[in-house]
């Protein structure tokens, strides 16, 4: 009878949807990708995890500590970015430059602007292009056991052949976690089935970036040459775990679609016409910065709400 | 003499050009690539500050109200076309190093705004050393940037390789562009760190816009003020913003 009359203000209804169980969710969806590489890349892959995930955890909890914040770190954010910019190193990274890449994502990407929600481009992609900015050498380096070789991008570029079922399985040279494309597609089913992500940006993504290669590549319709650039470099981890960071992507339906345009078409840009292979983290910062605009002019109306009409004059 | 060591203590520390006062952007993220470049730069338009804050002081009472701004620009920059002279014929790396922010230094906003908030309003004497305290900041600044920016970015300190390359990996992105935005936002923070610090001792170091002795005319924020000393009638000074949107 009690409950009956127990009053208390809205939302009455509340999901189960916490922050730390959607970072739990992705984080399990990271897990085949991860694993994959440590197993081909060996024990330094291992290390270069936890090195980033520990300095990652650890600045967050310091920063709090020192501003006097309540601390954030059980939300588990700090945990995946750790681990995402793990994903995005080179395994023959020295440790100490990890460290500092952990450092500079928790710290200026993410606590200075104000913490989870509050930060402007994705932390993880932030301090992956400080690195390679930073150690361009280091970041660049591929070359671990097997995998001597230009990496497979690298190598298209040169107009070399390279095996499109290695890439799909993951058996080539790059950063940690992007070259399994199965273990990323994997992970991407358990994120969508689990409803964390839908498939409007990867998807917007992925489909921009092909039309783009397929009229700028060079290549006219050569199947090969468009999976060997969906499956080569960062772009799969890139589509599916990092422009889908819920704090750096457009919320309105709309915006999501802009957004994925604006990805797909910057990444062809960059692999197609800069200096580099690799085009995805620039593409996917620079997206992150368009984000406020984008979701400015998609913001939806509400219901009874007229629209000034603007006049062009 | 009071009054000459407090111009001194006022353009070095209390309003420093690049960490309090924020002026002259251009040339502090753009030549600090290391510290030979910073100090070389600061010192010139130290030298420059000096020289055009005496004669536009000495000049203060012939040039008319409407045309102050162009009289100031040809004086500035008669001034810097001789340093650059001089600095081509005896500093000749240096000179190349720096490129074009020498000829630049016409439109660095700390010259001009001293010109005409201070400069303009004051005695020979008093202005030449707001010259040489607002240059010795201004050369402060750029030289700490400097410093930062090449011992991270190559391990070097004037030129000198003092951290071996044998363990250190020079993290070259402090010598480009972003790491100068990195270096003067953290070392900005450090001043604000130790100001705060200071006031809550109870040892104030003296906040920008206050004003230690009642001098309006050589404050920026005298219109802001509610505690004029009405010392001096400071009209002039109305435009606080004009300082600040220069180059």
């Amino acid at each position: 009878m009690s409950e009956l009359y127990h009053v208390s203000s809205s939302p009455h209804v509340r999901s189960k949807d916490t922050t730390g169980r959607i970072m739990l969710y992705v984080l399990i969806a990271l897990l085949p990708a991860t694993i994959f590489g440590i197993v081909n890349f060996g024990y330094r892959a291992l290390v270069l995890i936890l090195v980033t995930i520990a300095s990652c955890v650890c600045s967050e909890w310091v920063y709090n500590r020192i501003t006097h914040k309540k601390n954030t770190i059980k939300d588990l954010s700090a945990v995946v970015t750790g681990l995402l910019l793990a994903l995005n190193l080179p395994a023959t990274l020295p440790w100490w430059e990890a460290l500092i890449g952990g450092v500079f994502a928790i710290i200026v990407v993410k606590m200075l602007f104000g913490g989870l929600g509050q930060n402007f481009m994705n932390p993880a992609l932030g301090a992956r292009c400080f690195l390679l900015i930073a150690f361009a050498a280091d970041m660049t380096n591929f070359a671990i056991d097997s995998y001597s070789g230009a990496t497979p991008l690298a190598a298209i570029r040169a107009g070399e052949s390279v095996n499109t079922m290695d890439m799909l399985i993951g058996r080539i040279g790059g950063t940690i976690g992007e070259t399994s494309v199965l273990c990323i597609l994997l992970g991407a089913i358990i994120l969508i089935l689990l409803g964390v992500i839908t498939l409007r940006i990867p998807g917007t993504y992925l489909v921009t970036f092909s039309l783009f290669m397929l009229i700028f590549g060079g290549h006219g319709l050569d199947m090969q040459y468009l999976v060997a650039e969906l499956c080569g470099g960062g772009l799969m981890l890139g589509a599916f775990f990092m422009a889908t960071d819920y704090v750096t992507s457009p919320i309105t339906p709309g915006g999501q679609i802009i957004y994925g345009i604006c990805l797909g078409v910057l990444t062809g840009l960059f692999r197609v016409f800069g200096a580099n292979a690799e085009g995805v983290s620039f593409a996917i910062i620079l997206s992150n910065l368009l984000v406020p605009i984008i979701e400015k002019i998609t913001i939806p109306r509400a219901f009874g709400e007229i629209r000034e009409v603007t006049k062009h004059e | 003499m009071k009054k000459y060591t407090e111009r001194l203590y006022n353009g070095i520390i209390k309003e420093n050009p690049t960490f309090v006062l924020m002026l002259g952007m251009c040339p502090t993220l753009a030549v600090t690539t290391g510290a030979m470049n910073g100090l070389g730069m600061g010192l010139s338009t130290t030298v420059v500050l000096v020289l055009a804050n005496l004669l536009i002081s000495a000049f203060r009472k012939v040039i008319p109200n409407g045309v102050r701004m162009p009289a100031y620009i040809v004086i500035v920059a008669s001034l810097v076309t001789i340093v650059e002279f001089i600095m081509k014929a005896y500093t000749q790396d240096l000179a190349e190093q720096l490129g074009v922010y020498i000829p630049l230094i016409v439109v660095n906003c700390i010259i001009l705004g001293r010109a005409e908030s201070y400069a303009s309003k004051n005695e020979v004497l008093p202005s030449i050393f707001d010259g040489i305290g607002m240059g010795l900041g201004f050369t402060l600044g750029l030289t700490c940037i400097g410093i930062v920016r090449e011992i991270l970015g190559a391990g070097q300190l004037f030129g000198h390789q003092i951290l071996s390359l044998s363990w250190f990996t020079p993290i070259t992105i402090f010598v480009m562009a972003p790491g100068a935005f990195l270096v003067l936002a953290v070392l900005v923070a450090v001043m604000n760190i130790v100001r705060s610090k200071m006031e809550a001792k109870g040892k104030p170091l003296a906040k920008p816009s206050g004003c230690l002795t009642g001098d309006c005319s050589g404050c920026g924020q005298a219109d802001l003020c509610t505690g004029k000393s009405g010392v001096q009638e400071t009209v002039a000074a109305a435009d606080p913003q004009a300082d600040k949107e220069g180059k």
